[in-house]
């Protein structure tokens, strides 16, 4: 950065075999990085490209006895780590490299309390005197921001927020005052107004001890507010490295063009449309959904969870809405509700005028088709012991179409979603996310719904990935006039599809308009924060690529 | 499907398991040709030791103990597969409920399950068969009713687990009927769990049938292994191998009907295996 630059870490032609059942022979090929003391480097690349493994290799963390270094040196003090026994790395955990990883709900064990997990680290070092011990994990969970750090100190994980918990990780890592600090998609599972005060947090805390910051990450957003240098990878190689600036202005890589013409604009497509002419297809009044958690003895009241409280939105024929929020928000518990696959305490669902709370069994079973869902899963939401051309009938079949014409009829939606028909004959596992997906939105389609509930569809997708599905979306949108009801977390995907927006918290709407207008003149404070919060705004990712034809 | 044959072929130990247990069969359905006669016939000279004029000598009535042995491997085949089979059924039929609709069912089916599940099983076998008086029927019925509880809980467990999964929900969602969801798309995903299940049940329901016959507790005009093995060992001291040979039969078939349940379990959950 200033020119004292000085290496901590140096990794020269690095490869990593993977089994030999694998569907590549090489985790990693031929990578060559550096990490200088006093920066933050990012490594970003999609899912499969190899930049986990990297961060694995350099502390001997691999998950399988198959995956082993094939090649390359990695650097550390003059000390070759891909060489290093296993009982050299162990000391230089922690002490030295410390790491801290996606998921803080598995990543701390469940039934140790916080202080007595990060006392572990100090006492399995046997660092400085026993005593002064406490004292300083109660000064390290201070330093990461965690209010009453004695209270901390005694709860176990399952008493913190997952903020909270991301933040006792980083300081268990810290608590040794390593040089590096290897973070492993550290926010990925963490809400976006989380992530942004996790992200604060290590930047703060990397300029205060001048340590080197490894960031593994997906998010160009979340590169562009915390980079200093840059690392993208693709299948296993690097395909370009610079400086912040360099990569996300001037990027010469084609795939860096791609994976930041990806990343969806954070400004709504230019002509709105109006649907105020358009009649009600679906009018939501008052819905209501608490979740007892029942107490153990017959009578005894558990805790309640108001998921939903009595939520009221209209949706017009050819209209998207998306129904934004954060985790617990209860946006998914309010599609389900609409859906009717939750059954709800209270309000109306009508679908073009027909209200589907108060019907029974089996005249819901037939009102049915005129609500169909897209799900998050791409893994969990097609049953793996069907066809894919049976999955995609079988809805019309129920229904009373004739196998015949449901069989063809998959065949024309497998086209539209842009598939192959020889895709009919085969198995969910043969595809791949977002054919997946794809795959999901055909069944939708098959019983002609006149609402598509989409719950997060592109949210498990790789970038790219996520793009086609969105253009795809988009274009069969329009196309079929279709009504949708759009839920996600991620305003930058929002803000491309929808027409209008609910911003959702602690199951209220707290405010709703057109997109263009919520975007930019949002009315709620909490609205604001979330737009505050959403990564690479300060770099302006995402606008330039739109600027582009 | 051919891919789950070659896993399976490819595991040594379920394969000979595998051969064993078709050698138990063959010799079970061939025992009538073989040895026409009844094996309770006395065919010779008391305590006759092994390999000399039969194969594996005579009892101590002078009955061919070859010829018990063969028919013995009807009996225990049997009544393990038949008892196994009423377990599964019920079994399946409790776990699955329970695990789909949950609630007040559940609870109730769990509850019963439990109560079975708190009596000691063998007990209860012997309980069960001596107040029905000794038959081939009521030994069936007995292992039946204590071997279903483990595969109920079992299956409910592998319902809640594909129930939670979203496909399910998209079932719903299409208007299917609770029919349809169970039966061709839950159970379909439970059933890999079944097999394996039930292939070991069918072991544990020989070694119960050896037990209650061994203690007297069976059909007195059936030939079993365990029976066998009764009657034999007040004269363990003197004549070792009445005892011995179809006590290594039981050992056997067992261990081969484990072999194959394992074998089955890694060819079914190839995923299990690997790390």
């Amino acid at each position: 950065m200033n020119g004292t630059s000085q290496t901590l870490l140096r990794i020269d032609g690095l490869t990593i075999d993977l089994p030999p059942d694998a569907d590549r022979p090489h985790a990693v090929e031929d990578a060559s990085l550096h990490l200088d003391r006093n920066e933050i480097l990012c490594i970003v690349g999609e899912s499969g490209s190899g930049k986990s493994m990297v961060s694995r290799a350099i502390l001997g963390l691999f998950a399988s006895s198959k995956i082993r270094i094939r090649s390359g040196s990695i650097l550390f003090n003059g000390e070759d780590l891909a060489r290093a026994t296993p009982a050299r790395l162990r000391a230089l955990r922690t002490r030295h490299i410390a790491m801290v990883f996606q998921e803080p709900m598995t990543a701390l064990n469940p039934v140790m309390k916080i202080g007595r997990q990060i006392l572990e680290v100090l006492d399995v070092h046997g660092d400085g005197p026993p005593q002064g011990r406490r004292q300083r994990v109660l000064d390290i969970l201070e330093a990461v921001n965690l209010p009453d750090p004695p209270r901390i100190f005694d709860a176990y994980p399952h008493q913190l927020s997952g903020g909270q918990r991301q933040r006792a990780m980083i300081a268990m890592a810290l608590v040794l005052e390593p040089d590096v600090l290897i973070a492993d998609e550290p926010t990925t599972a963490l809400d976006v107004t989380t992530q942004a005060q996790i992200l604060a947090l290590i930047r703060e805390i990397q300029r205060k001890r001048q340590m080197g910051v490894l960031f593994i990450t997906h998010d160009f957003g979340v590169v562009a507010d915390i980079a200093d240098r840059i690392v993208v990878m693709q299948h296993g190689k690097v395909v370009e490295q610079g400086t912040a600036e360099e990569v996300l202005s001037a990027p010469r890589a084609a795939y860096t063009r791609d994976l930041l013409a990806a990343v969806p604009a954070l400004k709504p497509p230019a002509g709105p449309t109006r649907f105020d002419a358009q009649p009600d297809v679906l009018r939501v009044e008052g819905l209501s959904k608490t979740y007892g958690l029942a107490g153990w003895l017959p009578g005894s009241r558990g805790r309640q969870v108001q998921a939903v409280k009595s939520v009221s939105l209209t949706v017009r024929r050819g209209e998207t809405l998306g129904i934004v929020g954060e985790s617990g928000s209860g946006k998914s518990t309010l599609a389900r509700c609409i859906t009717r696959l939750i059954d709800p305490d209270g309000g109306q669902i009508r679908v073009n005028g027909v209200d589907l709370v108060p019907l029974g069994q089996r005249a819901l079973r037939a009102e049915r088709r005129r609500m169909q869902m897209v799900f998050q899963d791409p893994y969990g939401s097609l049953d793996p012991r069907k066809t894919v051309g049976s999955l995609i009938a079988e809805g019309p079949i129920v229904h009373g179409t004739a196998p015949d014409a449901a069989r063809a009829r998959a065949v024309e939606l497998l086209e539209l979603v842009g598939l192959d028909r020889r895709a009919l004959e085969r198995f969910p596992h043969e595809f791949s996310g977002g054919q997946r997906q794809r795959i999901g939105l055909a069944r939708a389609l098959a019983l002609d719904p006149d609402i598509l509930v989409l719950d997060e569809p592109v949210s498990a997708l790789d970038v790219l990935v996520q793009e086609q599905v969105l253009k795809l979306l988009a274009d069969i949108r329009v196309r079929l006039g279709l009504t949708v009801l759009f839920i996600t977390h991620d305003l930058r995907v929002a803000c491309q599809v929808c027409d209008r927006i609910a911003v959702m918290r602690y199951g209220e709407i707290v405010e709703s308009g057109p997109v263009g207008q919520v975007f930019a003149r949002p009315g709620h404070a909490y609205t604001r924060e979330l737009l505050a919060a959403v990564p690479g705004r300060r770099r302006r990712i995402g606008f330039t690529a739109q600027e582009a034809p | 499907m051919k891919d789950f044959a070659s896993r399976f072929m490819r595991n040594k130990p379920a394969v000979l398991g595998l051969a064993l247990l078709l050698f138990v069969v063959g010799v079970a359905l061939l025992a009538p040709v073989i040895y026409p006669r009844s094996p309770f016939e006395m065919v010779g000279a008391p305590f006759q030791p092994p390999f000399g004029a039969y194969l594996f000598g005579t009892d101590m009535l002078g009955r061919d103990l070859t010829a018990a042995v063969a028919y013995g491997a009807r009996v225990s085949l049997l009544i393990g597969l038949v008892a196994t089979a009423i377990a599964v059924l019920v079994g399946v039929t409790v776990g699955g409920l329970a695990g789909y609709f949950g609630g007040w069912l559940d609870t109730v089916l769990m509850r019963v399950t439990e109560i079975f599940q708190t009596i000691p099983f063998f007990l209860f076998a012997i309980l069960l068969v001596a107040v029905l008086t000794p038959s081939l029927g009521s030994v069936v019925f007995a292992i039946a009713v204590v071997s279903w509880p483990p595969m109920a809980r079992l299956v409910r467990g592998e319902f809640i687990r594909v129930r939670g999964y979203e496909f399910i929900q998209a079932c719903v969602s299409m208007g299917m009927s609770h029919r349809r969801i169970i039966f061709l798309h839950i159970l379909p995903n439970a059933l890999s769990a079944i097999i394996v299940t039930g292939s070991l049940m069918v072991a544990s329901a020989i070694l119960i049938e050896a037990g209650l016959s061994f203690l007297g507790l069976s059909d007195a005009n059936t030939m079993s292994w365990g029976y066998i093995i009764g009657a034999g060992r007040s004269v363990l001291r003197m004549a070792w191998w009445v005892c011995a040979i179809p006590g290594l039969a039981i050992l056997l078939t067992v261990m081969a009907i484990n072999l194959v349940g394992e074998g089955l379990n890694d060819a079914l959950n190839p995923r299990l295996k690997r790390l």
